[in-house]
């Protein structure tokens, strides 16, 4: 048997990200549109022009070969490029069409709209109840102490944490196993009541039952949040993905639906490499 | 295209592919030489077809076998996915291809028991045509060529055509001389056969598309008369 050939006869032209961009998942408003982001550390450039529509209530999955700049794009939506000295940031990415990166913007602010999981599990070393209490504390979205429990029980049942730790509120979350330490992670992070949570490969350290929770979980959060997702399983991706954007070297290759993406890439790029071709 | 990092799934999806090429082969020469018994009243060669039957169904299994593993191991994705489909897909085809040819050549040693009857021409311009389409879509699929398959596909309503004329000449056949309705209601099954493996053709030309580019073939085929169609085994 022949090679096979995905480029036959009748086969798309190769697309840029772009011209997929505007063909994909059009219909509701974007959440999140990033223009022309680039980012640079130091002489060294990063992204190269980055422009992408990211829809709400849906989960969006990053792929990409280690160092294409998934965690970089990622940390450019709620600015934590900017804690970065080196890092320099060009382009505009919008949220609700507001430009994040305008004079005025606060960066704090802006973060407790924009969470943030990461691949560790990192509780705060205090109790499960100060983990979760901690970020609405300092926002000052609560005053009572009925107020506050009411927000740590609501997240923490959100998260699907609750049952497991309902009678152990006050020991310490680091003493939690993996998995739920990220489930806490998530909890602190919709204690806040962000619009969009970023995570970046949150099972990437955990058991497939636990991986099964975190994915069972992310999968009721996007009918409330926009939800970003960088991961390296493509299975994850596949799973857990409405929308998929393929990056590769600095560059957005490939945008579309997860579907697509997972049944007819165009790009040869995507294809090869979420088929396992890169070597 | 590039081997997979991982060699043994490249190994893995080419076995299956030499398993599916050698099922077609089987499949063209079943089809071919139950035709020869039918023109040639060849006894010797109809039994023949029987007995290989068995070889095209293990073979179908073993095509079975090696998707349901590649999907469980190696959870293909893309045009690899879509090349297991297409496989396991067209084995199912290939397998009915292989049954048909053996009920034709199982018909023909009944047939033959009779005096010759003139419309086996008929048949044998017809099992030439369902030949020749097997045989494209089959060089299709090795080639990844999505035109050849979808120029079989639009053929298609050729064999159609022949079979709709078969059966208003074997009626007029049965009408003047009751003695051939036995054997004119075998070639008419014949016939039928041969218009379903036409069809069978038509699915792996659909499969060859959707493997090459990801999408049905989105024409509609214009369909040939099929007043008389609807008769069955
Ligand atoms: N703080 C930094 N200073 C300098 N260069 C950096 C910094 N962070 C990332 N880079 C570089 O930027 C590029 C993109 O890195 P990034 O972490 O965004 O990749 P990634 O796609 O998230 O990779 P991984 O899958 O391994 O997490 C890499 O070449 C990396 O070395
Ligand atoms: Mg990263």
């Amino acid at each position: 048997m022949p090679d096979s050939t995905e480029r036959g006869p009748l086969a798309a032209p190769v697309m840029t990200a772009e011209r997929v961009e505007r063909g994909a998942l059009t219909g509701a408003a974007a959440k999140v549109s990033a223009r022309d982001i680039s980012v640079y550390y130091g002489a060294k450039q990063a992204l190269f022009d980055v422009s992408i529509d990211i829809p709400d209530r849906a989960v969006t999955a990053f792929i990409g070969p280690s160092g294409c700049g998934k965690t970089t794009f990622l940390r450019c939506i709620n600015r934590m490029n900017d804690t970065i000295e080196s890092a320099r940031v060009s382009g505009s990415i919008e949220i609700e069409g507001k430009n994040i990166y305008a004079r005025g913007v606060d960066p704090v602010v802006l973060r407790t709209r924009v969470g943030m999981v990461f691949q560790k599990p990192n509780p705060f070393p205090k109790s499960i109840y100060e983990n979760v209490a901690y970020g609405p504390r300092i926002h000052g979205m609560a005053k009572s102490k009925a107020a506050f429990d009411d927000i740590v029980e609501k997240s923490l049942r959100r998260a699907g944490l609750w049952e497991e730790v309902k009678d152990r509120l006050h020991q310490s979350g680091t003493g939690l196993s993996g998995g739920q330490q990220q489930r806490l992670v998530i909890a602190r992070t919709i204690a806040v009541d962000p619009d969009i949570i970023l995570m970046d490969e949150p099972c990437s350290a955990l058991d497939p039952i636990a991986t099964d929770k975190i994915e069972q979980l992310i999968d009721e959060l996007r009918q409330t949040y926009c939800i970003i997702i960088v991961t390296h399983s493509m299975a994850q991706a596949a799973r857990v993905s409405q929308k998929t954007a393929f990056f590769h070297l600095g560059n957005l290759v490939e945008t579309g639906p997860t579907e697509e993406i997972f049944t007819r890439p165009r790009d040869t790029r995507t294809q090869d490499y979420i088929t396992g071709r890169f070597g | 295209m590039a081997d997979h990092v991982v060699k043994a799934f490249s190994e893995e999806l080419d076995g299956l592919a030499n398993e599916l090429a050698r099922m077609g082969g089987l499949a063209e020469r079943a089809v071919a030489e139950s035709f020869a018994a039918i023109v040639r009243r060849d006894t010797a060669l109809a039994n023949a077809v029987v007995e290989r039957d068995a070889e095209i169904d293990a073979t179908h299994r073993e095509v079975e076998r090696r998707a349901i593993r590649l999907m469980a191991l190696r959870h293909p994705v893309a045009a690899d996915l879509r090349q297991v489909l297409a496989a396991w897909r067209m084995s199912g085809d290939l397998e009915r291809i292989g049954d048909l040819a053996k009920n034709i050549a199982k018909r023909s040693l009944v047939i033959n028991q009779s005096a010759p009857i003139p419309i086996t021409r008929g048949i044998e311009r017809m099992g030439k045509i369902a030949s020749s389409h097997l045989k494209q879509v089959l060089d299709a699929w090795s080639n990844r060529d999505v035109r050849a398959a979808v120029g079989v596909w639009f053929q298609d309503e050729d064999v159609d055509a022949h079979y709709n004329s078969l059966f208003r000449e074997l009626l007029t056949y049965m009408m003047e001389d009751p003695r051939t309705i036995g054997p004119c209601a075998h070639l008419l099954f014949v016939a039928k056969n041969i218009e379903r493996i036409g069809d069978h053709c038509t699915n792996i030309a659909e499969m060859v598309h959707y493997l090459v580019t990801g999408e049905e073939i989105a024409t509609e085929r214009p369909r040939a008369d099929s007043t008389p169609t609807e008769m069955d085994e």
